[in-house]
Formats: C-alpha cells, sequence, structure tokens
C-alpha cells in the first residue's frame, strides 16, 4: 500500500501548496476554495490508506517475488448476470427527467428506484442462485 | 442471480454458476467487465458517429460566404451538441469506460473489476444521459444552444429557454455520474485486484494512466455536477448564483466551469496517452524507455492540472495572469517528457508499421502540433489576440480530436483481436488512417490561418470581405476525406464480421497480461497467469532468453534490437 498512500499524499500536499500560493497571491476566494477542497481530496484518501496500510498483513502484489500460486483460493465473491443495475438506472433516468418534463415521471421513476434499490440489496443478503 | 466465490485463476470447467445468457437479455443484465466494457465502446463509437455527422452539417454551413445551408439556430444547436457529446459521450467514455473497463482487469490479472454491479450502473447512467441529451432536438425549442461551456448568462431561462437546455443539464449530470462511478471502480480494482508480485512499479502505463485519470474525475465531476445544480437552480428555482440582477456573478460559472473544464481535458488525454504507451514498445520491440519518468509526468500532469483553469478566463480580466500563465506552460515540460519517452522508446527499435504503430506515429505528429500551439496559447499576449477565434478552434481539435481519434483507432485495432477474436483488414486500416490524417491536416491547419485572420468561432456566415472562403472550402473539403475514412473503417468492420480472420490470443507478440488469455477472453479471465517479474510478464514468458529480469534494463533495448540483427 505504500505507493498507493504516497500517490494520493503527494498529489494532496503538492495541492496544498499551489492553494497557500494562490490565496496569498491572488486574493480571490472562490477559487482558492476549490482548490482546498481539491488538496482534502488528496490527503483524505492518503491517511485512511496511510493509517490502514500499517494494519494489514502484507500483500503478495506487492512482493516483487510472488508467485501466482500466493492467491490461490477464492478471492473475493462476484455477482453475476443480474437485471437489477439497469433498472436502477432507468429509475434514474426517469426521476431526473422530472427535472424537465414535470412531476409525473418522478412517479415511475421514484417506483423503479425504490424497487431496484431494495432488490438489489436482498440480492446480496441472499447470495446463491436466487 | 449468482453471487459466486471467484478465483484468480480458473483450471476447471466455466460451469460454476455463470451460465451467462446470450443476446440482448446478456447486454442488459451482464456485469462483466468485458461485456460492459465493449457496451460502452460501441456505444461511444455511435455517439462519434452522430457527432462526426454535425460536424460535417457544420463544415457544409461555412462551405462559403453568406451560405444558408442550416438556419443559425439550427447551427447554434448543432455546435453545442457537437461539442457536448465529443467531449462528454465520446472521448472519455471510449477510452475511460470501454478500453479502460475491458483491459485494465486484464492487465492486473484481475477476474473482474471490484464492484461489478456498480460498473453496470455506470454504463445504463451513461446510455441514458446520452439519450436525454438528444432527446433535445426532439422538443419544440429545440436541443440546447449555448455551447459546450454554457456560459452565464446565455444558459438563463431568459435566454435559453425551453426543455432543451433543462434535457442538457440533466444529461450532463448524469454521465457526471457515471464517470465519477466507473473512476472509483478503476481505481479500487488497480489497487487491491493486482495478482501476485504485480507491484505499482510492475503496472503497464496504460493501467497507471487509467488511476490518475480516475482521480482527476473524482477531482473534476463533483464540482461539475454542482455546478449544474446551481444553473438549474438560477434557472427554475429563482436563485441568483450566475445572475448579476440578484447579486450573483456570471465569472463565478467560468470559474465552476473552468475547474473542472481543465482536469478534463486531460481526463480525456491520460487514458489515449496510455493507449499510445502501451503500443509503441510492442511494436517497437522493446520496454518502454523511461517508465518512472512516464509515471511521474503522467502523475504530475495530474498535480499541476488543477491549478490552470482560468487561463480559458484571461480575457475576463478578473484573474491573476502569471499565475495561470506560468502553470499552464510548466504542463509543458511532463507533456515534452511523455513525447520523448515515446521516441526514445521507437529509437533504435524494429519498428513494424502494422495498422496500430500508424496511428500511433499520426497521433505523435497531430497533438504535437496541437501541443505547440497550446504553448503560445498559455502566454497572455497571444491569447489576447487570438481568444475565442478559429485560431482556438484548430487547437483545440488537433489536442483533443488528434488524441481521441488517432490514439482511439490505435487502441481499437490494437485490441480488437483481444474483444472479439477477429482480426480487423490491414490493407482497409492503412486505407483508413492514410484519409484519416490527410483529411484531418486538410481540416485544421487551415482553421490556425482563419482564426490569425480574426474569424471567430460560433459564427455561421462570414462575408466575402473576410478572406477566409478559400480557406474555409479547404477545411470543408478535408473534413469531408475524414468521413470517408470513417465509412472505410465501417467496411472494415463488416469485412471482418461476414468473413472472420481468427486471432490468436497474442497476435501482436504483446508485452502485458492481457495477451496472456485467450481472444476473446473466458467469464473469468485467466486460466493460467505467467509469473510478474517484470513490466512485461508475458514477453518474458514468450522470450525467456531475452526476459526483462535477467539483467538490468538496457536503456536502448539492444536485446531485442541484436536479436533482429542476429536473424
Amino acid at each position: 500500500m505504500k505507493v498507493e498512500f504516497r500517490i494520493y499524499l503527494g498529489i494532496g500536499l503538492f495541492v496544498l501548496v499551489i492553494t497557500t500560493i494562490y490565496l496569498f497571491w491572488a486574493r480571490e476566494y472562490g477559487g482558492a476554495t476549490m482548490l482546498f477542497g481539491t488538496a482534502g481530496l488528496g490527503i483524505m484518501p492518503a491517511l485512511y490508506m496511510g493509517w490502514w496500510r500499517k494494519r494489514m498483513d502484507p500483500r503478495p502484489e506487492d512482493s516483487k517475488d510472488a508467485t501466482i500460486a500466493e492467491s490461490q483460493g477464492t478471492i473475493g465473491t462476484f455477482p453475476g448476470h443480474t437485471i437489477w443495475p439497469f433498472v436502477l438506472g432507468m429509475g434514474v433516468f426517469f426521476s431526473a427527467l422530472s427535472l424537465a418534463f414535470g412531476a409525473w415521471t418522478l412517479v415511475i421513476g421514484g417506483a423503479l428506484l425504490i424497487f431496484a434499490a431494495t432488490s438489489v440489496v436482498l440480492e446480496s443478503r441472499r447470495g446463491g442462485l436466487v | 442471480m449468482t453471487i459466486a466465490e471467484e478465483k484468480r485463476v480458473d483450471h476447471g470447467s466455466d460451469d460454476h454458476g455463470h451460465n451467462e445468457p446470450r443476446g440482448i437479455y446478456q447486454w442488459l443484465t451482464s456485469t462483466d467487465h468485458k461485456v460492459i466494457g465493449k457496451s460502452y465502446m460501441y456505444t461511444s463509437l455511435v455517439f462519434l458517429l452522430i457527432a462526426g455527422s454535425m460536424a460535417m452539417l457544420i463544415r457544409i454551413q461555412l462551405t462559403g460566404p453568406n451560405n444558408h445551408f442550416i438556419s443559425q439556430q439550427a447551427y447554434n444547436e448543432l455546435f453545442t451538441i457537437h461539442g457536448s457529446i465529443m467531449l462528454y459521450l465520446f472521448a472519455g467514455p471510449f477510452a475511460f469506460g470501454g478500453f479502460a473497463n475491458f483491459i485494465l482487469p486484464l492487465q492486473i490479472g484481475a477476474p473482474d473489476m471490484a464492484f461489478p454491479r456498480l460498473n453496470a450502473l455506470s454504463y445504463w447512467l451513461y446510455l441514458t444521459g446520452g439519450t436525454t441529451m438528444l432527446l433535445g432536438f426532439f422538443t419544440a425549442g429545440g436541443a440546447a444552444a449555448f455551447g459546450w461551456v454554457a456560459y452565464a448568462p446565455l444558459s438563463s431561462y431568459t435566454n435559453a429557454p425551453g426543455v432543451g437546455p433543462d434535457l442538457w443539464i440533466i444529461a450532463i449530470a448524469l454521465t457526471g455520474f457515471s464517470g465519477i462511478f466507473t473512476a472509483v471502480n478503476l481505481i479500487t480494482t488497480a489497487f487491491y485486484l493486482r495478482a501476485p508480485g504485480m507491484t505499482m512499479f510492475r503496472l503497464p502505463i496504460f493501467t497507471w494512466n487509467m488511476i490518475v485519470t480516475g482521480m482527476l474525475i473524482l477531482i473534476a465531476f463533483p464540482i461539475l455536477t454542482a455546478a449544474m445544480i446551481m444553473l438549474y437552480a438560477d434557472r427554475h428555482l429563482g436563485t441568483h448564483f450566475f445572475t448579476v440582477a440578484g447579486g450573483g456573478s456570471p465569472v463565478m460559472w467560468q470559474n465552476l466551469f473552468w475547474f473542472f473544464g481543465h482536469p478534463e481535458v486531460y481526463i480525456l488525454a491520460l487514458p489515449y496517452f496510455g493507449i499510445v504507451s502501451e503500443i509503441i514498445p510492442v511494436f517497437s520491440r522493446k520496454p518502454v524507455f523511461g517508465y518512472k519518468g512516464l509515471v511521474f509526468a503522467t502523475l504530475s500532469i495530474a498535480a499541476l492540472s488543477t491549478g490552470v483553469w482560468a487561463h480559458h478566463m484571461f480575457t475576463t480580466g478578473t484573474v491573476l495572469l502569471p499565475f495561470f500563465s506560468a502553470l499552464s506552460l510548466l504542463i509543458a515540460v511532463p507533456t515534452g517528457i511523455k513525447v520523448f519517452t515515446w521516441l526514445g522508446t521507437m529509437w533504435g527499435g524494429n519498428i513494424a508499421f502494422d495498422t496500430p504503430m500508424l496511428w500511433v506515429i499520426g497521433f505523435i505528429v497531430t497533438f504535437v502540433m496541437g501541443g505547440i500551439t497550446g504553448v503560445m496559447l498559455a502566454s497572455p499576449p497571444i491569447d489576447f489576440a487570438v481568444h475565442d477565434t478559429y485560431f482556438v478552434v484548430a487547437h483545440f481539435h488537433q489536442v483533443l480530436a488528434g488524441t481521441a481519434v488517432f490514439a482511439g483507432f490505435a487502441g481499437f485495432y490494437y485490441w480488437y483481436p483481444k474483444l472479439t477474436g477477429r482480426m480487423l483488414r490491414e490493407r482497409l486500416g492503412k486505407a483508413q488512417f492514410w484519409l484519416a490524417f490527410i483529411g484531418f491536416g486538410l481540416t485544421f491547419i487551415p482553421q490556425y490561418l482563419i482564426g490569425l485572420r480574426g474569424m471567430p468561432r460560433r459564427v455561421p456566415v462570414y462575408l466575402v470581405s473576410d478572406h477566409v472562403t478559400f480557406l474555409n472550402r479547404v477545411s470543408t473539403f478535408g473534413a469531408a476525406i475524414t468521413f470517408l475514412s470513417f465509412v472505410v473503417w465501417l467496411v472494415n468492420l463488416y469485412v471482418s464480421w461476414k468473413k472472420p480472420v481468427k486471432a490468436s490470443g497474442n497476435p501482436w507478440d504483446g508485452h502485458t497480461l492481457e495477451w496472456a488469455t485467450t481472444s476473446p477472453p473466458a467469464h473469468h479471465n485467466f486460466t493460467s497467469i505467467p509469473p510478474i517479474r517484470s513490466q512485461r510478464p508475458v514477453w518474458d514468458a514468450n522470450h525467456p532468453e531475452y526476459a526483462d529480469y535477467l539483467e538490468s534494463h538496457d536503456p536502448k533495448g539492444s536485446k531485442s534490437s541484436e536479436r533482429t540483427k542476429k536473424q
């Protein structure tokens, strides 16, 4: 995790330096605010990874001479084919269209959204063949 | 659905709960990164053809002085949607949604993306977002007509009434979320699903560029989405973020938009730089020259790109010129490092001029020309003179269209065998390249001169006395040749589909892990993975006597060139 941590930290600190220069040179607060937020986007994940890196076991993907056999066995669970992301997408689509066409599409979109979100959660809970 | 426990390498049968459906039901339900990647790619190519046809209509309108081929309103709508499709719906999704989805998990030896269902949702948001944008043409008031940048106050309800602009705002918000989800997915996949031995500094450059692009998306897109919500609130909810009358500031829109907009340029370009960095070593038969330099150049481009947004706003008179000019000029340094590492990789190599390599060389020529005019534009005195003229249009088309079309087709020809298990025809591919290369030059090089003669962008007519008629005719002629090149490409796709030439797992003698599996890969991607001891595991496995880990890297790559000399 060392490299991942340093990438985020590096970008965060660089933008922090830029923010300071910009704030005191330009004295323009809109841009300085956005830059400050961007610095946070680098530093926050960096802190998380830095914290986590000391508490996790060394990973074979960080080792230069690991063999493929070291990650034999299950590496995670992955869902197979499922219709719910499509239904969820359609729900978002119809809900968003209500901003242009009025509330009636929100009825369709909202119903699809609630239905699909519930189904996705249940699907994850149940697992196996559904 | 099934939730299956996944192994990195699947030796046995393809049958533990993955009874994937076929046809349209597969398209609707698949969470396989390869199916979603292909859906992204083909959808974005359809958008490319739609927006390219719009460009042709624009060029026909500009063929002669005082031309009235289309109405002024239609012209405004066309250039707005042409730009919006190309930037939001083609260039980004084609590489970042398409290639990255398909190739990145293969390159790092992963069985799928980290969040497959989120991946599917991103695709549906992208498709519905794109559809929403096109819906604008079918409304009474027409599509949005305020340019892809939607400057306030042009985008206010008074100046842009009707449903079309609202649909445009919704479309950008939907595709924005799609991009954010894909970015989260790709970064997590690259950080947590790598094969053993695949350390960060052995990642293929393509994967590196996708990580950096993902970080830039996470920086830029939330701001765009926020700006869109503010714009919608200004139009419909009576807020005054961007209206002077209510105490708001129209320049604030420009600040917000370009804080997204400039990183967006690199979001569009970096994935294609990654494609190029994959193709050059394979077709030069050498490892990439200056691997770490290339990685750090990419990271510095990303870091610097957050501090250059106001170079689009020099002429507003409200920005700190030296700060933004200096940072913009600085970006030329890492970009130059990249170009030199590409040239350094080719230097002394045994270059094979197959179609993907031709497209790459076309990309380098076009991109360098556009990049250098970009350095010119980073200087405020020049920018004040040519701001919003055709000079700028020519510059960003050479940078962005040069990157997305040339490097994009390079990647398409390179990875098409992996995508489909079929080869594309070399001769048709080369014909397409030369038509596109010549057409592209003829279209955009005259536009620099048109701009220097003072023709502003986004105007539908000009006069005989403007002395730009001949140059505009050349430009339209070039655009027609470019259009023809796409016809050749469609013929190529058709021929390869009807009379398939089967591709082996590794038709180009490739270097990275995607070539270690079959074409197209099975559902779990890999039945075996070679040991990863360098940046080129597949090369090492296929050429053990020239493997990278046997000796330290020779920058000239004489291992491979010696080999060809012996032969």
